[in-house]
Order: C-alpha cells, then sequence, then structure tokens
C-alpha cells in the first residue's frame, strides 16, 4: 500500500485567498521528497498536511492526505494524536524556538515514548542514546540533559533531528531543517540529517529553501509556485533533464555560481590581472574609504567582550567588499562602527581622508552624508504608515533640500534607480512585496547620496531569485554612481561572484582578507577554506565530499 | 541563587528607605496642622504652640524624620495624635483582620481564577471562550462599590443572610466571623478574580502560539499534557507577578469594600487618619503598604527565578 498519498488538495487562507491549488503527490516507503519552491509557494503547508496539521488560518476546502489508507484531515484528534510523533514525526524549522526552553533536551527528545506509552524508560533512554550517536552528538550524560539555551544552534537542530526519529516513524517532515543555521553549520546538519534517515530507513518529506541542499538528502524532488506543483521527479530528472522554465530559472541560479568561483584556473588568472592593474590606478588620491586598526568592546571592566579587533580595510570608489562570517564573527559590529552607531573603543575611520567623529550624533551633515547603511529587515526600517514619497522625502529634508519641486523630482529619480515604477510613491510598505521593500530601504539609503553604502545582509531575508536581483542591482549602483559598497553576509555564495575584494570574520578577528578571486581561488586560511566549501554545489555527491573536508578543517582549526 | 536573594533583600531594603523618606515628606506636604485641627477653630494661637510643642512638631523636618526612621527600627511606630495610642497597637488588630480577609481571598481566587484563564486559553476562538471573555472583561470593568452594594442589596437586605455590615468584635464565635466576612470576601474575590483570569488567560494564550508548543502537539501530547508539561513552566514567571500585584492590592488598595462594609482594616484607618491629619498613622500605614508591594514582588522575583533553567547555577548540572 502507498504510504501517503495527497489527492487533489485545495486549502485557503480564511479570507478564501487559496494557499494550495489541486495537489496530489504520493510518497513510498523509502523515499525522500523534497519540496522546494519560494516562500509562500504552500510547500510548509503541503508538508505539514502530511502530519493532519493545519496551521491558524488555514482551511481545508476539498481533497484528501491519505496515510495508510486513512484521511489525516477527517480524523478525530485523539486519532491523530495517536499518529503523530510515533508513525508522523516533525522536525521544525528553528531548532532554537521550536524546543521548550524550560525542559531538559534528553526529557523532549524522549517525550513521544512517554505520550504514546511504546517505550520502557530504559528502552526510550538506549533508543535516545544510539540516535544521539548516529548523529555525531557529542557524548555524555551531562551533555545530553542540558537545556536548549546551553548547547550551540548546531547541536540543538542535531537534538531535534533525534526527537523526530525517536520512535522510528513512517513519515518524517523536516520543514527547511537547515535554513535558520550558520552556512558552515548546515553541511554538518545536513550530513547528520543524511545519516539519520538512512540509517532509520524512513520516508521523508524534505522542505527545502536552498535546492542544492535538498538535491544531496532527497530521492525525489518536487517543485512549487504559487500553492501549485510545477514539475516532479526523481532527483537525477530534475537536476539534468529540468523541464518547466521556473524549474530551469532556479537551477541557473546555482549554475551561475558554480561557475563563477568553482573554476580555479579562471579565478587565479583573473586575480593576477587584477593585480597587474591596480598599480597603475593608483594615485595620491586618498582611498574613498579607509579604517585603520578598528576594534569594539561591549560591555566595560572585567564583563568587556571584544566584538572586534584590530579590522583594517581600504575601499575605493565603484568597489564592493564582501564581508563575511558566522553570526557572532563582529561583521555586523564593524558595519555600525564604522556608520557610529557604536563606539570603537580603537582605531579609526576615514571618508575620502577625512577622519571621521567616532559617534554618529557628533558628526556634522556633511559627514553623516557620506556614510549610509542598509539594514537587513525592510520591514522594520520603514516606517509602514508613511508612503514611499514620504519616507524617501524625508531623508532629502533632513539633508537640506527644501524645494518640493526638486524633492519630487529627486524620489522619482531615486525610484528609477532602484527600478521601481514611478506611481510607487503613494505606496505603503504593506502594498510592496519583499524585494520591492528592500529596493525601497536602498532608495532611502540612496537619497542621501552617500559615498559609501553599507548594506547589512539585505538579501538574507529574501528569496533566492528575489534576492539575485537585488545582488544585481547593487552591482549596478555600484558601477553607476561609482559609489563604494561593504556588503555584509554570513552567505558566500550569495557574494562571491560580484565583489571585488572580500574580508573573512571569524570571532571577532580577521582571518583574511583580499581581491575575491585570490581569497576564494586559493583560500589560505583553513576557516576561509571551511566557509568556501560549505557553499552547496548543484551535483551528486557533494554532501560526502562536503563533509569529510569539514571534518579534517575542523580539526586543523582545533575547534 | 543565594546572591541573587541577599542582592534582591538588600534593593529592598535601600527602596523602602527611599520610599519612607518620600512618605515623611508627603505628609509635611500635607496642608492642616494636626494641632489645630485638635483645639478646633477658636483655640488661641498659644494653645496650639504650647500643644505643638507637646507633639514635637517644633523640631526641624530632617530631626523628626530621623527620630521616625529611628523608632521604626525599634519597632515604635510612635503615638497617634487622636487617640494618643501606640500606634503599633492600633496597626496590629487591624492588621490581622486586613490579612485574614486577604489571604482568604488569594486562597479561594488564585486556583479558581488560572483554572478559569487556562481553560479559555485552551479553547481560544470557540464560543466559550467568547463568553467567558465578555462575563470577566465585564466583571473587571464593574467598580467594587457597585458588586459590594449589589452583594448588601441581595443577601443582606433582601435575603436577610448576611450582616450588611462586618464589623468584627474580637471573641466573637467562628461562624459569626465567617459569617462577617463573607460578603467583603465574595466581592473582593470577584473582582480579583476576574482580572487574575484575566491575566491569565493571555499569559497562556500567548505560550500557546509558540513554536514549541506546536511541536509538542505534534508529538501527539494533549491538551492536558501541553498544559500542565509545556505551557505552565513557561508561565510561572509572568503569572506569579501577577499574582504578587494582586496580593499587594488586597492588602492596600480596598479601601472602598473595607468602607462599604464598615470592615476594620489597615485601608480604613489609613483614610481616616488622613481625614484626622493623625501623621503618625498615616506614615506608619504607608510603610506597611510599601513593604507589602516591594515583599510579594521580591518573592515573586525568587520563585519566578527558581523556576528559570537559565539560572546562573543551572548550567550543565
Amino acid at each position: 500500500m502507498t504510504l501517503l498519498r495527497i489527492q487533489n488538495l485545495n486549502l485557503s487562507a480564511d479570507s478564501g485567498k487559496p494557499i494550495l491549488r489541486d495537489v496530489s503527490l504520493t510518497l513510498e516507503h523509502g523515499q525522500i521528497l523534497a519540496l522546494i519552491g519560494a516562500s509562500g509557494s504552500g510547500k510548509t503547508t503541503l508538508a505539514l498536511t502530511a502530519l493532519g496539521h493545519m496551521r491558524p488560518g488555514v482551511r481545508h476546502v476539498s481533497g484528501q492526505v491519505l496515510f495508510q489508507g486513512q484521511d489525516l484531515l477527517r480524523m478525530s484528534r485523539r486519532a491523530l494524536a495517536r499518529l503523530r510523533g510515533r508513525k508522523l514525526a516533525y522536525i521544525a524549522q528553528s531548532a532554537a524556538v521550536s524546543f521548550n526552553p524550560r525542559i531538559r533536551l534528553d526529557r523532549q527528545v524522549t517525550e513521544s515514548s512517554r505520550i504514546h506509552h511504546t517505550m520502557s524508560p530504559d528502552a526510550a533512554h538506549a533508543r535516545a542514546r544510539e540516535v544521539y550517536r548516529t548523529l555525531d552528538l557529542p557524548t555524555g550524560e551531562a551533555f545530553y540533559n542540558r537545556f536548549p539555551h546551553e548547547v550551540s544552534g548546531g547541536q540543538l537542530q542535531r537534538f531535534m533531528i533525534a526527537m523526530g526519529l525517536h520512535e522510528m516513524p513512517e513519515i518524517l517532515v523536516c520543514d527547511e531543517p537547515t535554513s535558520a543555521l550558520d552556512a558552515t553549520t548546515q553541511v554538518e546538519v545536513l550530513k547528520a540529517l543524511d545519516t539519520g534517515i538512512r540509517a532509520s530507513g524512513t520516508a521523508a518529506i524534505l522542505v527545502g529553501h536552498d535546492i542544492a541542499q535538498v538535491v544531496q538528502v532527497a530521492t525525489h524532488i518536487l517543485v512549487m509556485r504559487n500553492g501549485e506543483v510545477v514539475e516532479r521527479g526523481t532527483v537525477e530528472q530534475i537536476l539534468h533533464h529540468p523541464q518547466h522554465p521556473y524549474t530551469q530559472r532556479l537551477l541557473e541560479m546555482h549554475r551561475g555560481f558554480d561557475a563563477g568561483s568553482g573554476t580555479m584556473a579562471d579565478t587565479a588568472a583573473a586575480a593576477t590581472t587584477a593585480a597587474a592593474v591596480s598599480p597603475s590606478d593608483r594615485t595620491d588620491r586618498p582611498p574613498l574609504l579607509e579604517v585603520r586598526d578598528l576594534a569594539v568592546c561591549y560591555g566595560t571592566g572585567g564583563f568587556a567582550v571584544k566584538a572586534l579587533s584590530g579590522a583594517s580595510l581600504t575601499l575605493n570608489g565603484g568597489e564592493m567588499m564582501a564581508v563575511v562570517g558566522e553570526s557572532g564573527s563582529g561583521k555586523s559590529t564593524m558595519a555600525r562602527a564604522i556608520a557610529g552607531l557604536v563606539q570603537p573603543s580603537q582605531g579609526d575611520v576615514l571618508v575620502n581622508g577625512r577622519l571621521m567623529e567616532r559617534d554618529v550624533l557628533k558628526r556634522p551633515l556633511p559627514m553623516r552624508r557620506a556614510v549610509q547603511i542598509t539594514f537587513q529587515s525592510a520591514d522594520t526600517s520603514l516606517n509602514r504608515h508613511h508612503t514611499v514619497g514620504r519616507i524617501l522625502g524625508q531623508v532629502l529634508t533632513f539633508f537640506g533640500e527644501r524645494s518640493k519641486e526638486r524633492r519630487a523630482e529627486r524620489i522619482r529619480e531615486l525610484l528609477e534607480q532602484v527600478h521601481l515604477p514611478a506611481d510607487y510613491v503613494d505606496r505603503k510598505p504593506s502594498q510592496m512585496s519583499g524585494g520591492e521593500k528592500q529596493r525601497v530601504n536602498l532608495a532611502r539609503s540612496l537619497a542621501a547620496r552617500p559615498d559609501v553604502l553599507i548594506c547589512d545582509e539585505i538579501t538574507s531575508a529574501l528569496d533566492n531569485i528575489v534576492a539575485a536581483s537585488v545582488l544585481d542591482l547593487i552591482n549596478e549602483l555600484k558601477r553607476e554612481l561609482n559609489i563604494g559598497i561593504l556588503f555584509i553576509s554570513h552567505d558566500l555564495s550569495a557574494v562571491a561572484a560580484m565583489s571585488d575584494k572580500i574580508m573573512v570574520l571569524r570571532n571577532g578577528e580577521v582571518v583574511e582578507q583580499g581581491p575575491t578571486a585570490q581569497v576564494l581561488g586559493a583560500p589560505r586560511h583553513p576557516y576561509t577554506r571551511l566557509l568556501r566549501s560549505s557553499v552547496a554545489e548543484m551535483r551528486l555527491g557533494w554532501l560526502e565530499e562536503a563533509s569529510a573536508l569539514h571534518r579534517s578543517l575542523r580539526d586543523e582549526l582545533g575547534a | 541563587m543565594i546572591r541573587f536573594i541577599v542582592k534582591r533583600l538588600a534593593a529592598g531594603f535601600v527602596l523602602l528607605l527611599v520610599i519612607s523618606l518620600l512618605i515623611f515628606v508627603g505628609c509635611e506636604m500635607l496642608p492642616g496642622d494636626v494641632a489645630q485641627i485638635m483645639l478646633g477653630q477658636s483655640a488661641s494661637p498659644e494653645n496650639v504652640a504650647a500643644l505643638r510643642a507637646e507633639l514635637g512638631l517644633d523640631q526641624p523636618a530632617p530631626v523628626r524624620y530621623l527620630a521616625w526612621l529611628w523608632g521604626i527600627f525599634q519597632g515604635d511606630w510612635g503615638v497617634s495624635m487622636t487617640s494618643r495610642q501606640p500606634v503599633s497597637v492600633m496597626l496590629s488588630e487591624r492588621l490581622s483582620n486586613t490579612l485574614t480577609l486577604a489571604g482568604l481571598t488569594t486562597l479561594v481566587s488564585v486556583p479558581l481564577a488560572l483554572l478559569i484563564g487556562m481553560v479559555l486559553a485552551v479553547h481560544k476562538g470557540t464560543r466559550l471562550d467568547r463568553v467567558g471573555t465578555i462575563v470577566i472583561v465585564g466583571l473587571c470593568a464593574t467598580p467594587e462599590f457597585l458588586v459590594a452594594t449589589l452583594g448588601v442589596l441581595v443577601f443582606s437586605i433582601h435575603l436577610r443572610w448576611l450582616p450588611a455590615i462586618s464589623y468584627v468584635t474580637p471573641g466573637s464565635g467562628v461562624l459569626t466571623l465567617i459569617k462577617s466576612m463573607l460578603l467583603p470576601l465574595a466581592t473582593m474575590t470577584i473582582i480579583v478574580t476576574a482580572q487574575l483570569a484575566r491575566m491569565t488567560r493571555a499569559v497562556v494564550g500567548n505560550i500557546l502560539t509558540q513554536p514549541y508548543v506546536e511541536t509538542a502537539r505534534l508529538k501527539g501530547a494533549g491538551s492536558v499534557r501541553v498544559i500542565t508539561v509545556h505551557a505552565l513552566r513557561n508561565a510561572i514567571g509572568p503569572l506569579i507577578n501577577i499574582i504578587a500585584m494582586n496580593v499587594a492590592y488586597l492588602i492596600s488598595g480596598v479601601v472602598i469594600v473595607e468602607t462599604i462594609f464598615a470592615f476594620p482594616g489597615l485601608a480604613r484607618l489609613m483614610a481616616d487618619s488622613v481625614q484626622a491629619r493623625d501623621l503618625p498613622v498615616v506614615q506608619a500605614c504607608a510603610m506597611i503598604f510599601s513593604a507589602a508591594y516591594i515583599g510579594l514582588i521580591m518573592v515573586a522575583d525568587i520563585v519566578a527565578k527558581l523556576f528559570d533553567s537559565r539560572k546562573e547555577s543551572g548550567a550543565s548540572s
């Protein structure tokens, strides 16, 4: 009998807007089905129906979700509860919020066996330890009995996987199990998930944000868009013979990066030409942005934590420098210190050879104008009650544009620069998509006519395709406006192809910096190699190689 | 943990000292002179001056403040200016009445409110929740004097089951005592239960929307398990603080209920003393109320900390 059969499923929001349209799929024993699509494509909603679960605000219109012949959507709550955790298990997207903060991890992992009385406490204890070992978690009772906040993000996600596998379920539903983690950790957790699923022989539904990652684990792929199935097939079929244009676009975005940084010969050649060109370029003019030995401490006295120590860089007009590192590496701290939002404990920031005041409030207007910062979340950066015209107009007024006509003129120009239609001037943030809001957010920074634009993770909250278009825009602005761009990102693949220089930060220290082609073409520091090897490549077998490489690099780093 | 408690105790003590100063200054600023009020409008200036000297009111304010503070440390709250009784004697009688009433109300209303709040939170959005919430919000918005007056109207005047005035005399029988306290107890229970249930519903309801509750449900946990195992231990921190605030209110803020039922409690003593400009009594009451607030919130903080796995000592144990 087919393990799971979803037939002509239609779901809608409370408002009546369709979320899933006529979706059908089957899942057999041993299959691992990946659901791929942009956010809002309905992939998570679809995956959760396999648990008989619909989040508040979702309504069942028609269709069936048959697990071993029983319709989960028509089952009583009690009957459904008997299946969940036992036959149907769930791995949440963010382990950090999906574990109860007040209960020890081991108790939460083994809870299903107490709910369903499937195992004796001793058996549950032994089973949990068996899974922990499979997932390569550190050993020791004290470790297993920690609270969620006492282990790292990658370890927590592995406990989440252990919880899902504990009862040896028939179907494991994984909702973007790696997307909340740092790039280097993603590889290791993905490997653990792969090992765990294979060891227990469960069928799985894997919701993925990174197509290159999910193909490493999945056997079948379902591509979704706007609540509809666009294409389906085995991994080989989708990877090598994609039929639908949308699937082809999804795949191309990754191929683009692989071609850009994958061929070492090209990048090495580029590095030498870049090195050859730069001396002739050199004039007596000071660099656009110069940072000397910048350090930032949080806290005072004995409690001071060094968030950044001794970072130096130079950036010229028309150049883009990528600053990469995982969360806590100090990259955002550096951005904020350059912008004057946090006080450095030492070091200088010079723009066009002029020393900047450390505190943005002490910077006179022209100095403030020179450095602008765009933040990750357009939703919190933009006042949602104001129109685009008002948001941009305020910046212009602040920097001394008194004439109403000239402001309107400049706003039109700004919207054109970020490729938004002129009539968006009357829109409010709620009437725009995520990508459009981020463009307005950029226009807000550009309104000041900055010399240096700092982009702090501005594409992290966007879908791949939208993020790519925003990156293209940044690249274009860099050339057209001849400004210097400091692009902060935790995602190496996002910036590698288009930055001129790169700085790699780890634990507040600069481990490596230089021309991008040189640093990524022949990384000297093991940590750079680790980051480099964490970018998923669109070919089968990558995960094996990457996780083996990771293990040796981690040893080399001594962490 | 012990360090935390000691720190909180020290902070509470300093806070009380600051409050004692504020209370003293506040009383200084009260218009009217106790000697003048005691002797009436027709008293001669000499007589007023003599009484002021006798009461110690001719001393400079800082001296009187320090003397008052020193007295408190020794258990001497001063002498009432109107009744000439030691303040401590007046307080002890009233305090025990107030504590009895507050304690009984707490015993009834806290479990009741927690139960109602949690049941409504679990059934959020259903008809039960909507009706329950309307009733609770309605009761929260009802002034206590209306509840009290309706109670008197129905049970004392109409049915004649209970006395309208709960004047407690020392030495009366247990049954009389219970009977006389029943109406104020019921009034305060209704008000406090409604408030607490509303807050509990909000706190628990918020926790039930957390992703870890969804995780628990997807492990097959039923509502009872979700509440008892997962939600409650996360709700204790906020709930215990809300409970502490309500108990503090029961001790200090029930002047209206006490007045309506002529219940000899602390709050009424304070209100009466303010009218009579009997400053030692006013100051003593104010100090006790402040101490009750600070003490209860401190206990709440400590209990919340005990249940918080993120306390420093909890690491890797």
